[in-house]
């Protein structure tokens, strides 16, 4: 859903499918049930009539949408900054409050939708207008715009003074609650869509994307290749096996259950997290070439094979393993060729000999056994290197790894022992001290949140209100 | 002309049952499955480091594998490096780029950050001091549009997605392109490469993600559904499945072995498009940017919204999570990196 608008030739375009999802809200909010009910706001002496006030909105906004208040609060002013709504008293500040504060629903003629991009003509106008009822006194920004407006477009200043000057004119002529709310309106829209310097720019957007609705040059030409091509996409989609979705999605169930003490953003980390407690203790109980490795880490091992042989630990002791049931050349292998896939172009054709020679010439050091058939294929490989000859072979020890050494492993005493020794790192305590700068934004472990007591936990979430904001300030 | 039709009608006919087919194997809903799970409750993240330096808008960042450093792009022209924990850069980099996409690729040996470039991607090779650059140089295998993302693939090749609809896979040494990925209709937004290196997916402003084989150079699966820009795309952490966030304000599951869409987060008061999508390790937390200047965190097991990172003052353009889980960062268009957890 992304909106088209052409400017005068050049294909302008808009990418903000909240927009239409924004003005959606807008109309809905005018509903004369279900809507918002508008009064009568006072502004000094002026009486503003359909109006309505932040805290209304803000109200309406909860009750429809089943949000918190601070998310409708983060909502409506989301709307006021893209011009749906204006507060009436201080038109400058586009920011939703939700007390008492005066707003008004903007007409659709300024819809950004509607009026999108803003011309320079237009701008012209309206400054010259600003100008002529001010005599001259306007912001910094605006008067440097309106000299460079009036060197660009030069050609037409007398159209753009005479329409400002008409436009005044018929101003006057209304009632001074409707001059003000023009004034309002089209305060608002320019200060949307020509924002003074510093502030945010809502409209901006990054660069111009092109997708096949919107550009006059086709991306692709739609001829009968292009179907006959479609045609046998098609073709190979529809033969593809498909899974149930109920498997797949017990599959999602089972490893995030499994995974969910490893997550450190859920289930806390042992001993500290470092970002918290600024102790780096973790990292070092982790890293690669400690002793003892810790319980999480071991058990991690047994999720899977490919667990295992990525954590650099993991391979260590499947290698003593391995060697332990004279199977090592396998590991080794796997490694050569994990490096010959990953590693420098320059090398390919060496590493490729080395690997002939140490594990599939005949009477290697190392020799590994694999089937004939892939051992023809890789051996004519071989001829002509490249960086996924191996991609056969490697396959094979894998799977051999995985099938038979792995699940043996897992059963070994060499395992048991392991996951007996493993250091499961105790909590480390925060330090007391007043003065420790750091300690911002210190929440407890959820992990001794956990222990220390579930029952209270459960009552605290009852009596406080869903919050969702975080502290941020620093 | 009536061969053209033809064509069309029978496309169109293949794609309809192609659907009839994904329809027939979708037999059960998300909150069947996930109804006996555990709620995991209100996620309250805090700052913990903001990452200042930055003059002007971020437009991407990326950890390096350690979880400790990261790098961080700028428009204009700025790369930046970052040590998280101590809340302190690097090094700057000041770049001929335009737009941009950056990741870190650490090898045992040396530092590298891609960054890319209006139609060439530049890989910078930070060896200790010296810093040089590696251009890919040769002119014909220039891009018509811009570069949108890049991911390394290993020491000497990157997947480049570009907004002239193609992915191409390049070849660092020689600077040329190897293979060209070509089907999307729409400018490729992102894209990313899976646990296993064998595969990539990208989102593409014709709404569709689809998924590649390297090796073979062509598409494998086209994943429909959603209804506008795909901006952001990331692989769930077993690699078996993919999300995306689109300007349509949702983020989508789509399964590879069910070869559809198996779930949509989205609250009608959601009205923004996401930037960025990251799994939390264990794949129960989705974390999404939003255009609205927040970070809303959804358990991706039952649908529902259970945090929101509120912090930046404009939108979310980049938002990664640490291989070892440990915590998140956001870069934004306001110039603050944020270190959450």
């Amino acid at each position: 859903m992304t909106i088209n608008t052409f400017n005068q030739g050049n294909t302008c375009k808009i990418q903000m499918p909240c927009l239409a999802k924004m003005e959606r809200m807008i109309v809905a909010m005018q509903d004369p049930d279900m809507g918002i009910k508008m009064r009568n706001q006072r502004l000094l002496i002026t009486v503003i009539p359909h109006a309505t006030t932040g805290h209304d909105v803000v109200e309406w906004l909860i009750q429809k949408l089943s949000i918190t208040e601070e998310e409708a609060l983060h909502l409506g002013n989301l709307i006021v900054k893209f011009g749906y709504i204006y507060p009436l008293r201080e038109p400058r500040n586009l920011v939703l409050r939700a007390d008492e504060s005066p707003y008004r629903l903007q007409t659709p003629y300024f819809w950004t939708t509607n009026k999108w991009p803003a011309t320079e003509l237009d701008y012209a106008i309206y400054l010259a207008k600003k100008n002529i009822r001010k005599q001259g006194d306007l912001d910094d920004y605006e008067k440097d715009s309106y000299d460079q407006l009036n060197k660009r477009i030069n050609h037409t200043w007398d159209f753009v003074l005479m329409q400002a000057r008409e436009q005044l004119r018929a101003a006057k002529q209304r009632r001074k609650a409707d001059r003000l709310v023009l004034e309002c309106q089209e305060q608002v829209y320019w200060l949307v869509n020509r924002p003074p310097p510093g502030t945010l720019n809502i409209l901006e957007h990054g660069p111009e994307r092109r997708n096949s609705q919107n550009t006059r040059i086709k991306l692709i030409q739609k001829n009968n290749e292009w179907y006959k091509n479609e045609i046998e996409l098609c073709k190979k989609a529809m033969g593809r096996t498909r899974v149930k979705s109920s498997i797949c999605l017990e599959g999602f169930v089972k490893r995030t259950e499994q995974f969910a003490p490893h997550d450190p953003i859920m289930a806390g980390c042992l001993p500290s997290n470092p970002w918290i407690t600024d102790d780096t203790m973790y990292w070092s109980m982790s890293a690669n070439f400690v002793t003892t490795p810790t319980k999480l880490c071991v058990e991690r091992w047994a999720f899977g094979f490919q667990e295992l042989i990525n954590d650099p630990l993991g391979r260590k002791e499947f290698k003593h393993f391995l060697e332990r049931e004279f199977s090592g050349e396998n590991i080794f292998f796997w490694e050569a060729c994990e490096d010959l896939k990953y590693g420098e172009q320059s090398k390919i054709e060496e590493k490729v000999q080395a690997l002939y020679h140490h594990f599939l010439a005949p009477g290697a050091l190392r020799w590994v056994n694999i089937d004939s058939k892939t051992m023809e294929k890789t051996l004519e490989g071989i001829r002509s290197p490249h960086r996924y000859v191996m991609d056969d072979a490697q396959m094979h020890i894998y799977m051999l790894m995985k099938k038979d050494s792995y699940p043996r492993f897992l059963k070994s005493d060499m395992y048991k022992n392991l996951l007996a020794k493993a250091v499961v790192p105790q909590e480390t305590k925060k330090s007391v001290f007043p003065f420790m700068r750091r300690q911002r934004h210190s929440s407890p472990s959820p992990a001794l949140a956990l222990s220390a007591g579930e029952e209270d936990g459960q009552a605290d979430d009852k009596d406080k209100p869903t919050s969702s904001g975080t502290v941020s300030q620093v | 002309m009536g061969e053209m039709e033809q064509l069309r009608q029978e496309a169109e006919e293949l794609k309809k049952q192609i659907a009839d087919a994904r329809k027939a194997c979708a037999d059960t809903t998300l909150s069947q499955v996930t109804s006996s799970m555990e709620v995991v409750g209100r996620i309250q993240m805090r700052t913990r480091r903001t990452l200042r330096g930055h003059l002007a808008k971020i437009y991407a960042m990326h950890w390096s594998t350690d979880s400790r450093y990261c790098c961080s792009h700028q428009k204009p022209v700025r790369l930046f490096e970052w040590d998280c924990e101590r809340g302190r850069e690097l090094g700057v980099l000041p770049l001929q780029v335009l737009f941009q996409g950056v990741c870190f690729w650490d090898p045992p040996k040396s530092k590298q950050v891609c960054s890319s470039s209006c139609a060439k991607p530049s890989v910078v090779f930070r060896r200790r001091v010296r810093i040089s650059f590696v251009r890919c140089n040769d002119a014909t295998s220039c891009l018509l549009g811009y570069l949108s993302c890049c991911r390394f693939l290993d020491d000497n090749q990157i997947v480049t997605s570009s907004g002239d609809t193609t992915c191409v896979l390049w070849d660092i040494e020689t600077g040329t392109q190897k293979c060209v990925f070509v089907g999307h209709t729409g400018d490729c937004m992102s894209l990313a490469v899976a646990p296993d290196f064998r595969l990539f997916i990208s989102g593409a402003c014709d709404a569709t993600a689809k998924l590649w084989d390297i090796r073979e150079g062509m598409c494998r699966q086209t994943f429909i559904g959603h209804e506008s820009d795909i901006n952001a795309i990331c692989f769930f952490p077993n690699g078996n499945a993919i999300c995306t966030g689109s300007d349509d304000a949702t983020c989508r599951l789509f399964d590879l072995r069910a070869d559809q869409e198996l779930v949509a987060y989205s609250h009608e008061s959601i009205i923004c498009g996401i930037t960025s999508v990251a799994f939390s390790k264990s794949g129960r937390l989705l974390l999404a940017g939003y255009d609205d200047f927040n970070c809303n965190t959804w358990d991706s097991m039952k649908g529902e919204r259970v945090g929101v990172l509120s912090g930046h003052d404009n939108r979310v353009s980049c938002l990664g999570v640490t291989s070892d889980g440990m915590a998140i960062a956001t870069g934004s268009w306001d110039s603050f990196l944020k270190i959450w957890n």
